[in-house]
């Protein structure tokens, strides 16, 4: 806070002067509900039991818990990427406010709510293209045929992704001669470039090294300023450090959800104060 | 064999020779395997030269600009091959255009659209099969069906539709594997982003796949330029005066198919024709047309290999 007030102090004719962000109200709006979902894979198995819980606007929401917890599995069920392999199947909903509309009601065409919801994967997936394609292949998606557009929105995207002073000479390079964690700051950007109302990051740190890491960190941090995260992660540090909710699951269930801190420090529940104590995971 | 600790000095002593002997033992066997495949390979790259360079010996000396541009004569010193190369390359032409976009729209709907169910297991078996059938069954099929059934006469067309049957399940399995290969997280990452299934498959998985296609292709079109028996069936001329009207005029409208429809012979055949011949000159002219099959045969596989290389490239930098 005090860095922002001198850095307007230091220059006070480049930018307007801006309001400064208001810290985060205790109780944010509700951007979407996951309403007693269950999700069951092609062979039967049921891998998410009776899940409900809010994702808060303009939040970062973390999901911990131990491998095979369904943590992941409930983060695709946001944009329907199960709809990718036949027979798997959800039960329940998940409405996405203020419409609310079931993003997994079998009417809804799961490419629709793709254009709306961004995704970022665990290992870096940049597509075998140059770097400014790769940022503008949400847009070309959506049929932006402008390159003025185009070139602006890749910018934007790669400004926000904090790689913009990196890859600003390369951009018609190709997009896998940048480091892991380039790579992973690039999909970001990817994400970001169509303007996505929920960002989903499925464990996106855990094929990265510490400072990688913490440059994604950083960013995650600033981008849930004013983008709605879900945020899918096995470091419970990273969760600590970075949600404002955390959903603790176990075994394909809800176990306990509430504010980041209460979680870590005064958990109501024994599964969870295990868990984040380390005695299984 | 347990693992001991170097303290255990009396005992790791008789472990150390047991692992030595062990990997004494291990290292004459791989001396011995690497030996025998040495030997092996030796024996048939052997052969294989001694073939090419018998050919080139007896071959070499005929080629020059005459043999190539002179169409085949009773007398040997006169003949060339003009008509069949030409033969040759606009029959590969028919080939490629329909093998290609066939076999990829086959092989990405088999690995990405089909339901898996009997059906398409069936049909992916047959697919594999089909491309060990013996040529001269294609060769049977275009007659009956080409030929008389269409009543298409023996045409470049026929030829070229006839290989095209005959490397389309190459051109299907290759494209399927080049698919196949293609990393899951790409593919979900260009879903995530909101495409649809033709914009993934049209922006994201064939061209990342395309370096596998076009190899399966040109392997494939290799296979086609030196087939003799499905060509001889439907019935292709051995002594052929005439060229095919360009496929390219400097007139409007440029392009033409009239060539489509003419008689046509390729190298092979006439290599065929000159070797069944008695006299020893018209053997030397079919040696001659066998090395000119060959480097047309290294050039497609150079092609393929330098595609490759320049895809690859542009992927990764």
């Amino acid at each position: 806070m005090l860095e922002t007030i001198m850095n307007i102090e230091k220059s006070p004719t480049d930018a307007p002067r801006l309001p400064p962000i208001p810290a985060a109200p205790e109780e944010a709006a509700v951007r979407a509900k996951v309403e007693s979902l269950n999700f069951y894979y092609a062979d039967g198995t049921q891998a998410l039991k009776s899940v409900s819980m809010p994702i808060l606007d303009r939040q970062i929401t973390a999901m911990i818990g131990p491998s095979g917890c369904g943590k992941s599995t409930l983060l695709r069920c946001f944009n329907r990427m199960h709809d990718l392999y036949p027979g798997n199947r959800y039960e329940g909903r998940i409405s996405l406010l203020p419409e609310n509309q079931n993003l997994i009601g079998p009417e809804i065409d799961p490419v629709l709510v793709r254009l709306r919801i961004g995704m970022v994967f665990q290992k870096p997936n940049p597509f075998p293209k140059s770097i400014y394609e790769n940022v503008a292949s949400g847009l070309r998606v959506r049929g932006v045929k402008s390159k003025a557009v185009i070139d602006e929105a890749v910018e934007a995207a790669l400004r926000r992704a904090a790689i913009w002073d990196e890859v600003k000479d390369r951009l018609h390079r190709s997009a896998y001669d940048l480091s892991g964690g380039q790579q992973q700051r690039l999909c970001i950007a990817r994400a970001l470039a169509p303007n996505p109302e929920v960002l989903l990051l499925d464990e996106p740190t855990s094929a990265l090294d510490p400072i990688a890491t913490a440059k994604i960190e950083d960013l995650v941090q600033e981008l849930g300023k004013d983008i709605t995260i879900v945020i899918v992660t096995h470091n419970m540090q990273q969760a600590a450090r970075i949600s404002a909710r955390t959903a603790f699951m176990y075994l394909g269930e809800l176990i306990e959800f509430g504010p980041t801190e209460r979680i870590f420090e005064n958990p109501s529940h024994p599964q969870t104060e295990q868990y984040i104590t380390g005695r299984y995971g | 064999m347990t693992v001991l600790s170097p303290i255990e000095s009396a005992s790791a002593s008789e472990a150390t020779r047991s692992a030595m002997r062990a990997i004494a033992s291990a290292k004459r066997t791989d001396l011995f395997v690497a030996g025998l495949g040495l030997f092996v390979m030796l024996v048939s790259m052997g052969l294989l030269l001694v073939l090419v360079g018998d050919l080139m010996i007896r071959g070499l000396s005929r080629i020059d600009y005459d043999f190539l541009t002179s169409f085949p004569s009773r007398r040997a010193a006169n003949a060339g091959i003009l008509s069949a190369w030409v033969g040759t390359l606009l029959v590969m032409l028919v080939t490629a255009f329909l093998a290609i976009p066939i076999g990829v729209m086959a092989g990405v709907y088999l690995e990405e659209y089909a339901p898996k169910n009997l059906l398409s297991n069936i049909i992916e078996i047959n697919v594999a099969n089909l491309a060990g059938v013996p040529s001269i069954i294609y060769g049977l099929l275009a007659l009956g069906f080409f030929v008389y059934g269409l009543d298409l006469g023996k045409t470049i067309l026929v030829a070229g539709m006839t290989l095209a049957l005959l490397i389309l399940p190459v051109v299907i399995v290759a494209t399927r594997e080049a698919v196949r290969s293609i990393p899951r997280i790409v593919k979900e990452g260009a879903y995530g982003l909101g495409a649809d299934k033709w914009q993934v498959m049209w922006h994201y998985i064939i061209p990342a796949a395309r370096p596998g296609i076009l190899t399966g292709a040109i392997v494939g079109l290799s296979r086609a330029i030196g087939e003799t028996a499905p060509i001889i069936t439907i019935g292709a001329l051995t002594f052929i005066a005439f060229l095919p009207p360009a496929p390219v005029s400097s007139e409007f409208p440029f392009i033409n198919f009239d060539w489509l429809n003419e008689g046509f012979t390729v190298l092979p055949i006439q290599m065929f024709n000159w070797i069944s011949r008695p006299q020893a000159a018209f053997h030397e002219n079919a040696a001659a047309t066998g090395v000119v099959l060959m480097a047309l045969t290294l050039s497609l596989s150079g092609t393929a290999i330098w595609i490759r290389y320049r895809l690859r490239r542009n992927v990764r930098n």
